[in-house]
């Protein structure tokens, strides 16, 4: 019969295209699922910013015949994104994912999106600093990320422009102008009498150096309550950060802003706070022009954390065993000291802050300043932190801002601690 | 019908002219489905697409925004509590507020620059007009990202051209994202130069479609060439005026790119959110915050319900004035 085979083409046409067009949305579909024991081809790595992996991964590849595809994401606010939506969607996660300490904290509240790395690796409890080997850890239990690196903070510093403005140069001079945070204010007071200019970029960067001094709890309680406006760390840090505001000691820029990028190059201010991951951008900001002219002293007040990551394995990935050994041979300690020598994440591995080749390690960029000794003495005094679930949305999206419409004469000193406490609470539920 | 007419069992008493007749009306009949439903089938791949990457979309945010929604965790029914929350959200009536001041700044300039240029270009006497035309379209070539990022090194406070250029006239250094009014312009700026040029060429084309010998009549009759744009240009280009204008207000509300770079990626949009539009309150949310995906999804809906209005409000207004 010509019309039902007609009809019959019509709906098979009909329904071949909308197969078509459904199986393209379902595309991706597990029909791959490895056999039990079989090794993978290839394993993805997710890394924002420079973590240093590119001639270790060479080695491994080598080592153990699996490929290594590694996708770097430039900054962190376009990599989170990408992590959130495969891990809402359940697809496209990478293998081993590195996670910063904001993220690791937010994710940490839904733990079951990420392996248990216990069982898949040998015990290294002991081989990192114990703190941050704790804050790897959920709260039920299970061990989620290896540690990296750690921000142990330190002073970056332009030698021509204090020279300009009659002050010291050299590393032990300068770090003998401030031992304290008030002493600190005196010498942005007296670079700007000399120059016009403030000394530091951004009141936020000391308000964050302050804050990861402190230890102990920020912006949660450690049963994850916000305490924002109630923590002592946090007042601390806002009230030297609003003496620095009042002594006209910055240069006004927002951290990450074109003014901020610019002003490295231009010179508009003459110091910023630098965890050792912030070397690099700093280098890069400033351009081969400024080379030698960065320095690099410690910080009024002694050592604090700001920032660093961890690896992780998504529980989606085909191969939770292998990713597990990638990621526990990223983190050891030869692959740590090779990529602080690349690019500068700070090794947490005990080993690795005791190797000599990391010691004995001089930034040439910044006047050969001896980065292995001052960041690798820094990080056994650090305290650690408590940073519950959505620090990194309450110090962004409530602190720095309600700091900077201070700093900026947009709202009065009461005003501003009160959209602070305002945001903090809502930014920081959970 | 036709299936049964097909096939009905053939009666004993049928005369011999029988079958010829029968194919007669299966032909008959197969043009008729042919007629009847062939266009569906022809349509069908624009539905099918949109029923899957539109429509199922659009309910399933329906759907969150009556949950508490974790979007990596948990999600319960709360039913409409995401929109009564959202009356009485300050930074969703904050986020408005912006989003129509920016897009009034960018649309009116906008839209009579276009009407003005598309006039000029229509003239007959210019001499290469293709090239000109072509010229006019660029800027909407260029990555919104791209246009935004420069916009922002044009605005910037310390080294910026804007401020050097003012700095001529006497004036101070503007911090421009500090402001309400100085951000809205120079995010209305970046908007009105990407899409003058789009307008204008939609505009252009609907002025093309008008019978050349309406002006030539007119010009007979002694009609100014003003005279002409008012009384010839305007009234026929209505049509193409209503879609030009339900466009940027579909456009012009959804604005996120130009602010979101603007705010070097900071999604509240300035220090006192002076310029987070809806669109990027929807995204801090629903996907900054991800156990608020529910509440982002309230306002994803509140922002279609508000854009279906405002085009229903301006297509009748501009249907008004114009006639």
């Amino acid at each position: 019969m010509s019309l039902t085979t007609r009809r019959t083409r019509m709906a098979a046409a009909a329904l071949a295209a909308i197969t078509a067009i459904g199986g393209l949305a379902a595309c991706g579909k597990d029909d791959d699922a490895p056999v039990a024991g079989e090794k993978p081809a290839k394993l993805v790595v997710d890394t924002f910013g420079e973590f240093g992996y590119d001639e270790i991964i060479k080695q491994y590849e080598k080592d153990t015949g699996i490929k290594v595809e590694l996708r770097k994401t430039a900054q962190l606010n376009e990599y989170r994104p990408k992590i959130v939506r495969a891990l809402a969607t359940g697809k496209g996660a990478a293998d081993v994912v590195a996670l910063e300490e904001g993220i690791l904290n937010e994710f940490k509240a839904n733990p079951a999106n990420w392996a248990d790395l216990a069982p898949l690796v040998s015990d290294h409890s002991k081989d990192y600093l114990p703190w941050k080997w704790e804050l790897g850890k959920a709260p039920d239990g299970r061990l989620i990320g290896l540690p990296t690196d750690v921000g142990s903070l330190a002073v970056c510093y332009r030698r021509d422009l204090f020279q300009a403005a009659k002050l010291p140069v050299e590393r032990d001079q300068v770090a003998a102008l401030w031992p304290d945070w008030n002493a600190f204010i005196e010498t942005g007071k007296k670079y700007r009498t000399a120059t016009g200019k403030g000394l530091l970029d951004s009141v936020t960067t000391a308000a964050s150096a302050v804050m990861f001094q402190q230890g102990g709890e920020l912006f949660y309680d450690k049963d994850d309550n916000v305490v924002a406006d109630k923590s002592a760390a946090v007042k601390t840090s806002w009230d030297t950060a609003v003496a620095m505001a009042d002594a006209k000691i910055t240069a006004e820029t927002a951290t990450w802003s074109p003014e901020w990028s610019a002003g490295f190059k231009q010179g508009t201010f003459a110091a910023t706070f630098c965890p050792s991951w912030m070397l690099g951008i700093v280098a890069d900001n400033s351009g081969p022009q400024n080379k030698g002219k960065w320095d690099v002293a410690p910080v009024p007040g002694g050592a604090g954390n700001w920032g660093g990551s961890w690896l992780g394995v998504p529980t989606q990935s085909k191969y939770p065993k292998e990713a597990a050994k990638l990621a526990e041979y990223l983190t050891n300690a030869q692959s740590q000291v090779a990529a602080f020598k690349l690019k500068g994440p700070l090794p947490t591995n005990l080993e690795a802050l005791k190797n000599q080749e990391f010691l004995a390690y001089t930034n040439e960029y910044f006047n050969n300043a001896p980065t292995g000794k001052i960041f690798g003495e820094s990080v056994a005094k650090i305290q650690p932190l408590h940073l519950g679930p959505k620090h990194q949305a309450v110090k962004e999206n409530a602190f720095e801002p309600a700091l900077r419409s201070y700093e900026q004469g947009q709202a009065t000193k009461d005003k501003a601690w009160e959209q602070f406490a305002k945001d903090a609470k809502t930014q920081g539920a959970f | 019908m036709s299936l049964s007419a097909t096939t009905a069992p053939p009666s004993p008493a049928a005369p011999p002219p029988r079958p010829p007749a029968r194919r007669r009306s299966r032909s008959h009949s197969l043009t008729r489905m042919d007629l009847k439903y062939s266009p569906y089938l022809y349509i069908a791949p624009f539905f099918v697409v949109f029923g899957i990457f539109g429509l199922y979309p659009m309910l399933r945010t329906a759907w969150m925004s009556l949950h508490d929604w974790n979007l990596i965790g948990d999600h319960s029914f709360i039913g409409f509590d995401n929109y009564v929350a959202l009356v009485k959200d300050e930074y969703f009536w904050n986020a408005t507020l912006n989003t129509f001041g920016i897009f009034l700044l960018s649309t009116i300039p906008q839209l009579l620059l276009a009407l003005f240029l598309a006039n000029l270009l229509n003239r007959t006497f210019l001499r290469a007009r293709t090239l000109f035309r072509m010229a006019i379209f660029m800027p909407n070539v260029v990555s919104v990202a791209a246009v935004a990022i420069v916009f922002g090194m044009l605005f910037q406070r310390d080294f910026g051209v804007i401020n050097w250029l003012l700095s001529f006239v006497g004036i101070d250094a503007v911090d421009w994202d500090a402001e309400r009014w100085s951000s809205w312009t120079a995010i209305a700026s970046m908007v009105n130069w990407r899409w003058t040029g789009y307008n204008t060429l939609i505009l252009l084309a609907g002025m093309q479609a008008i019978p050349r010998d309406l002006y030539e009549a007119a010009a007979l009759d002694g009609a100014s060439q003003w005279k002409q744009f008012w009384r010839i240009t305007l009234p026929m280009l209505t049509p193409t005026f209503v879609f030009v204008v339900i466009l940027s207000t579909i456009g012009g509300l959804q604005l996120f790119t130009e602010p979101l770079v603007f705010a070097n990626g900071n999604i509240i949009g300035g220090d006192q959110r002076e310029f987070q539009t809806l669109a990027m309150y929807m995204y801090e949310l629903g996907i900054e915050n991800l156990n608020t995906a529910g509440y982002g999804a309230a306002v994803a809906w509140a922002m279609f319900l508000m854009i279906a209005l405002v085009s229903g409000i301006n297509f009748l207004l501009v249907r008004r004035t114009v006639k």
